[in-house]
């Protein structure tokens, strides 16, 4: 399998405090990888790096082969997508979100491929008018993640994306993030959830901003 | 001009309304007399050297000094901007800017359609018009992008992450921001002679000019001033959310 992500002695700090301390890793393409570790050990502050929501004090990210500071940082962030744990949603209608994607890409909002997005999440075509305001908050989770996968990038960072959500509603986006993966998605998961941990296959944690074990 | 008749005499007597802002400062502990003090001696020493200053550049009707005037009410307007975008990265520059364009293309068009003549009597009072209603447009603008950066920081974030560039990602706050600059000068034109008799108006019928003739110069000046605060927000909020990003197009604070 290709390498889709290489880090090599990357360091981040702010101020005096340094937050991730030599991280050394090989990501390959397709991968369903979980991070875990305590809270506050650098794992998020690691997965933004990645996204390019930050960049490394020190060290590199190569993403295919190149580093990710040579790229343009809207494209690149198209490719490796970031989900927030507590997402927002835009605007006044589920629609203002879903029809966002389009809107960065410069494209025209095509209703069909949401409504069947919609329903990979089981939700209905009624909610593309729904407002935000009207939507629960396993709902707007999903509707979040959606955003993030109209456009299937080539990786998608979950941070907590299903902290706080009930049961179903952790099966729903369980099921929908493992057909992405078996479509070819590499997904790089956070989560303190230890059914999650107990099922992943690959895993790395990370400990006062040190990688345990890889 | 014999209806002026404010004198030396009169203004001293004036002072006593000073006196009523100290009493009620004092009575309700508002601790604010001495910036009472301190406002009224500045205000005094400010118009009263810039009287003889403007007396001088009347008298010697100078296109070069009328221009330096031009240039010293920017400069001055744009520092004062600057100070309310403090924490924003270049703010004195995007004022300059702002406040540039904006008085040169309404002062231009003033000229160049006959509602003004450039000698310093009219040039240079109606560009401290426009500068200092463009100054107070950019610090609501500048004001307005502070919080609502802090307010939508998440949304902003979010925005990026699904690949937005920063002009897509800021486009809510940056119209907000520049409606913030636009409203105050919106909202006064619709009271205009129901609530407030402007200071351009108020003085030419204080000078004694027919109060239609006063009329027709006011809205001389509305139209100015709705122009050259449209220019000024649409220009610094422009520059200035900008700022707000690093060149790898990653909000500043994260």
């Amino acid at each position: 399998m290709e390498k889709i992500f290489e880090v090599r002695n990357l360091f981040y700090q702010v101020g005096e405090t340094k937050i991730l301390k030599d991280i050394n890793l090989e990501i390959e393409q397709g991968k369903y990888l979980t991070v875990v570790g305590p809270s506050g050990s650098g794992k998020s502050t690691f997965m933004r790096i990645l996204a390019s929501m930050i960049s490394a004090t020190t060290g590199e990210v190569l993403f295919h082969g190149k580093d990710i500071a040579t790229f343009e940082p809207t494209k690149y962030r198209q490719k490796v997508s970031y989900a927030f744990q507590q997402p927002t949603l835009f605007g006044k209608t589920v629609r203002d979100n879903l029809a966002f994607p389009f809107e960065v890409r410069k494209q025209e909002f095509d209703e069909s491929k949401v409504i069947k997005y919609l329903e990979m999440v089981n939700l209905n075509q009624t909610y593309i008018d729904k407002s935000v305001n009207d939507v629960s908050g396993g709902e707007k989770q999903r509707i979040a993640l959606l955003r993030n996968l109209l456009f299937q990038p080539e990786v998608l960072i979950t941070d907590e994306v299903t902290a706080g959500l009930d049961t179903e509603n952790k099966a729903i986006v369980h099921k929908m993030l493992n057909e992405f993966n078996q479509r070819g998605l590499t997904i790089l998961r956070v989560t303190h959830d230890e059914t999650e941990i107990a099922n992943a296959t690959d895993k790395i944690t990370i400990k006062d901003g040190v990688l345990q074990n890889v | 001009m014999s209806n002026l008749t404010v004198s030396n005499s009169t203004l001293a007597l004036g002072f006593s309304l000073v006196l009523v802002a100290l009493v009620i400062g004092y009575v309700e502990k508002l601790r604010i007399d001495k910036d009472i003090i301190i406002g009224v001696i500045r205000a005094i020493v400010q118009l009263s050297i810039v009287g003889y200053v403007l007396k001088f550049v009347i008298k010697a009707n100078d296109n070069w000094l009328t221009l330096a005037c031009f240039v010293i009410i920017v400069l001055n307007a744009s520092w004062n901007a600057a100070k309310r975008g403090n924490g924003i990265p270049k703010a004195f520059q995007s004022s300059l800017l702002a406040i540039f364009v904006g008085t040169t293309i309404t002062l231009t068009t003033l000229v160049l359609t006959g509602s003004i003549k450039f000698v310093p009597a009219q040039i240079v009072p109606v560009t401290g018009m426009i500068a200092s209603n463009i100054m107070v447009a950019i610090g609501l603008c500048y004001r307005n992008m502070k919080q609502t950066y802090t307010d939508r920081h998440q949304q902003v974030l979010e925005k990026l992450a699904l690949g937005a560039d920063i002009k897509l990602a800021s486009l809510d706050i940056l119209r907000d921001s520049i409606k913030s600059g636009m409203q105050p000068t919106i909202d006064s034109i619709k009271t205009l002679g129901l609530v407030s008799l402007p200071g351009m108006m108020s003085g030419l019928i204080f000078a004694g000019v027919d109060p239609v003739k006063a009329i027709k110069y006011q809205i001389m000046v509305t139209f100015m001033l709705l122009a050259s605060t449209s220019i000024g927000s649409i220009i610094s909020c422009y520059l200035g959310y900008k700022q707000f990003f690093n060149d790898r197009k990653q909000l500043r604070d994260e």
